[in-house]
């Protein structure tokens, strides 16, 4: 069944820098020795700055090899280098060695080591752009998705061949794209979209080029680059890898420098803030702060760099929500929250799915319906002010307001860590609050919402485990009911769509048996099992009650049981 | 920390020339020339020529000024030490002149409320935190200005005007707002303490004006210490309840802006709040009571709004809904007692163990 979208939504956008060789990310990887060494550098007097003692030095360093050899022996990856556990055993050899000299000796060696060290991060971190590879790989998906899309959408010998439908049929971009466009070229954007499906990042990738936009520097999970498919486009289109299973500070400091220097150097940037997927199916309510705090670092820095009168460069954060009716791995995604939930155990990052079901996945999702969104929220700064389409920042009362002036006290411009991580605090929760009013509500969120929330009043005394244990053949609600609660649920969204808390597809508007209908034929469509379908009586039913869960979670946050009675 | 030039001599703002904006800006007068603004006209007139004001000597340093975008462009750091139910107007007038770089301390204990078109406080069944504000979050909605601090502690203005030793605790999330605050006030009777929870520090200094009043009340009746620990200590658990439910951290309410602002106010007959209770007990009506003073206690409001809050939260707070009745309902202080000493509690401490 096909979800109709206004159609002028779906033009098509001219590239605002013509030539790739003025693409900010093709700078930075031409560069890419100069810049490694630049990042491993200012990596390197950070750490300095935090561990000053010689004493605390070593111990540091300690601590790091020794939690790099543990990750090793417990969880290595087929994307970590080869030559890693030699690497390591030498820098123990050389700590071992340290005993016994005199603090002078032992100091100057401890630096050497720490360079090493922050050098080899910084190379394992640092993207790889090639244009080359980017023209290919983006020619491959472009020419690939429109056999996928004619061939099985036009039933007629040849269609195959035909270019009817692109991608663009499939994936509806809605929100400030103009806006987007402009302050790419006014400044440095950084992109920092919610987080649900590892699917994300090709997404996202696909959505900046269709946008005209420059290729994107963002930081992709180390564990994506495991699967052969991903690793090769991430690699060519400009993604910087992190590596969540190293926390510690040497680490975490170099990737949080290497993504300062990027960005200050102009390099459009994207952050999925929320750090792994949505493991509940929830919109982002907590980020992550350190990558969050190099866009306020970087724009301190600018301003701290630039000569008297000099314009400086802004950076602007646009807020993105994905929107989807079927997340391919929800069934897992749900059992780790409710198995993680309440008791904050070591999760370790683990994909079931190979390259082989993403083929399928993408072949179905071409074939059979269901349609993605992507809605790009209004500009922030990195207080969180809204910028206008020239990239000035407002305030909540339409006054211009100088961003520089965050920086201030008692008429001199300074650098203050303890500011600046409030400050990104504040911009955090900017964040997660445009997040939700730019989200987008499908049919399929809100038929899983209502069903859930019903299920849930009528056993008011169990708790979340106790109602997903029950037997899904004791569940059923009456149509009649469903579709009344449906149909005042949905006026309550119409209402905050209105006072501009929440954003709606516009297939939900129309008559409310045809949304149902939508709703339950793409709530998680291609699961096995599905979530939500009507019994022949017509009833509502559910095969999956913790998948469905995952998807009702969608619309958690807004207040929305209130309008669903026992 | 880079550290903070105060060489230069940049005059400080402060906004509000009652009682503890006088005491405030004398304080501030030791370090940095001050400009105080003062709404009447013949109040600054009387301050730039007498240097009277309130029975305060105002310092010579202290210029007064009925000008505030005149302070909001001279001054980067403003204290502004205004009545709560001025607060929000105030600020609002201030707020086209104001910008980032400022630093705003305000010192006003009370709440804002905002209230549906066309309804009175009288009206509202309960009140949630939608509706309440503290000082600081007024500001935050109200101007630019994002590093915004708080003064708190047992400062009874008379004391610090005869530089009787005393605290003050400047709450902010920004440690340099803190450092600068300290710079600016601290001197050799005037001790400052930090503290990073704003709205802890901000609902502590509030809430306790309703207890100070319930010690006024209890010495009318002419009780003495026994009843006034009593109370204190209750008051305390009290405090910690509703101030939880409003967003504060327990911590906050144990410290100096807490238990100690509580204390000294309890046992102060030269704290408003605590003449309003004394009053009380006497058999004069709130109305009396109101004509007979100029200076405004805070406390009045807040019984209202923490009882609404409370009843909101559904949050146990039998002082303050004894005092509500007291002034709104026409109970009788000795009556409220009663209901007080028969009302069931069991556990002494509970709030340490979340």
């Amino acid at each position: 069944m096909d979800i109709q979208e206004k159609k002028n939504k779906n033009k098509k956008y001219k590239p605002i820098l013509e030539g790739i060789p003025d693409w900010p990310v093709y700078k930075l990887s031409k560069n890419r020795k100069e810049f490694i060494e630049e990042v491993a550098q200012k990596s390197f007097n950070r750490v300095k700055e935090l561990r000053a003692s010689t004493k605390q030095l070593v111990d540091e360093l300690e601590a790091t090899v020794y939690r790099e050899q543990q990750r090793m022996k417990r969880n290595r990856w087929r994307a970590d280098p080869q030559d890693e556990p030699k690497f390591w055993s030498k820098v123990k050899e050389d700590l071992q060695a340290l005993s016994g000299k005199t603090e002078e000796e032992q100091q100057e060696k401890a630096n050497e080591i720490l360079k090493r060290i922050v050098t080899r991060y910084a190379d394992e971190i640092a993207g790889n752009f090639k244009p080359s590879r980017y023209r290919l790989a983006r020619e491959v998906i472009k020419f690939w998705f429109a056999r996928l899309l004619n061939g099985a959408r036009v039933k007629k010998f040849g269609a195959f061949w035909r270019n009817q439908y692109t991608l663009r049929d499939k994936i509806h971009i809605v929100g400030k794209v103009k806006q987007l466009r402009r302050l790419a070229r006014k400044g440095t954007v950084v992109m920092v979209p919610t987080h649900f499906s590892n699917l994300d990042s090709i997404l996202i990738g696909w959505v900046i080029h269709s946008l005209g936009l420059p290729a994107f520097i963002y930081g992709a999970g180390l564990n994506l680059f495991n699967i052969k498919i991903f690793a090769y486009f991430m690699n060519s289109l400009g993604a910087y890898k992190v590596d969540r299973r190293k926390k510690n500070m040497p680490y975490l400091e170099t990737l949080k420098l290497y993504s300062t220097l990027a960005l200050q150097k102009g390099a459009h940037s994207l952050f999925f803030p929320g750090g792994t997927r949505s493991r509940s199916g929830m919109i982002e309510k907590q980020l992550k702060l350190g990558l969050l705090s190099s866009t306020v670092e970087a724009q301190r820095d600018a301003y701290l760099d630039a000569k008297p009168g000099e314009e400086v460069r802004k950076i602007f954060i646009v807020p993105v929500t994905l929107n989807y009716h079927f997340v391919l791995e929800a069934p897992d995604l749900i059992e780790d929250y409710l198995s993680s939930k309440g008791q904050d155990r070591y999760m370790p990052e683990q994909d079931r799915y190979g390259s082989w079901q993403l083929i399928q996945f993408m072949f179905k999702f071409f074939t059979k319906g269901s349609s993605i969104s992507v809605s790009i929220g209004k500009g922030l700064d990195i207080m969180g002010n809204y910028v206008d389409d020239e990239g000035n920042s407002i305030d909540e009362h339409g006054r211009s307001i100088n961003t520089r002036d965050y920086f201030i006290t008692n008429g001199q411009l300074s650098a203050d860590r303890q500011r600046e991580d409030e400050y990104t605090r504040m911009l955090s929760q900017k964040i997660v609050s445009e997040y939700h009013r730019i989200n987008r509500v499908f049919a399929s969120h809100l038929v899983a919402f209502v069903a859930f929330t019903m299920w849930q009043k009528r056993h008011p005394k169990l708790d979340l485990f106790s109602l997903l244990r029950l037997p899904e053949e004791d569940l059923t609600l009456p149509y009649e009911e469903f579709r009344d609660t449906c149909k005042r649920v949905r006026k309550q969204i119409y209402r905050m769509k209105i006072e501009n808390k929440v954003n709606i597809a516009s297939h939900l508007k129309g008559d409310i048996d045809e949304v149902i209908k939508r709703g339950l034929y793409n709530v998680g469509i291609f699961h096995l099992k599905r979530p939500l379908l009507r019994n022949r009586d017509g009833n509502i039913i559910t095969r999956d009650l913790n998948v469905l869960y995952y998807y009702q979670n969608r619309l958690v946050g807004y207040e929305l049981d209130k309008f669903i009675g026992q | 920390m880079n550290s903070i030039n105060l060489s230069d001599n940049k005059p400080i703002g402060v906004i509000g020339a009652g009682n503890f904006g006088s005491a405030v800006a004398n304080l501030l007068a030791r370090q940095r020339p001050v400009l105080l603004y003062a709404r009447d006209p013949e109040v600054v007139h009387r301050i730039n020529t007498s240097r009277d004001n309130r029975g305060h000597i105002i310092d010579k340093n202290v210029t007064a000024v009925n000008d505030l975008a005149k302070v909001a462009a001279e001054c980067d750091i403003i204290f502004p030490i205004i009545p709560s139910s001025h607060f929000r107007s105030v600020i609002r007038s201030l707020s086209p002149h104001l910008h980032p770089y400022h630093i705003l301390i305000h010192g006003t204990k009370g709440f804002d409320i905002t209230l549906p078109k066309h309804s009175t406080i009288e009206e509202i069944e309960t009140l949630n935190r939608h509706q309440v504000k503290t000082m600081s979050e007024v500001i935050r909605e109200e101007s630019a200005v994002v590093r915004v601090g708080c003064l708190a502690g047992p400062n009874l203005s008379k004391e610090l005007a005869a530089q009787h030793p005393s605290a003050t605790v400047i709450a902010s999330p920004f440690n340099e707002v803190i450092e600068l605050g300290k710079k600016l006030l601290r001197n050799d009777y005037f001790q400052v303490y930090g503290n990073n929870d704003l709205t802890g520090v901000e609902l502590a200094g509030v809430l306790k004006n309703v207890i100070a009043i319930a010690s006024g009340a209890l010495s009318g009746l002419g009780y003495g210490e026994n009843a006034r620990g009593l109370l204190i200590s209750r008051g305390v658990v009290e405090m910690i309840y509703l101030g939880r439910a409003l967003g504060g951290n327990t911590k906050a309410f144990l410290g100096v802006a807490g238990i100690g602002d509580l204390v000294t106010t309890c046992n102060s007959s030269l704290s408003r709040n605590f003449q309003v209770g004394h009053k009380l007990a006497q058999g004069k009506t709130l109305q009396d009571i109101l004509a007979e003073t100029d200076e405004v206690a805070e406390g009045i409001n807040t019984v209202r709004i923490a009882k609404k809050c409370a009843d909101y939260y559904q949050v146990k707070a039998p002082i303050t809904h004894a005092l509500y009745r007291v002034l709104f309902e026409k109970l009788t202080v000795q009556q409220a007692l009663q209901y007080l000493m028969r009302y069931p509690l069991n556990v002494d401490i509970d709030f340490l163990d979340k």
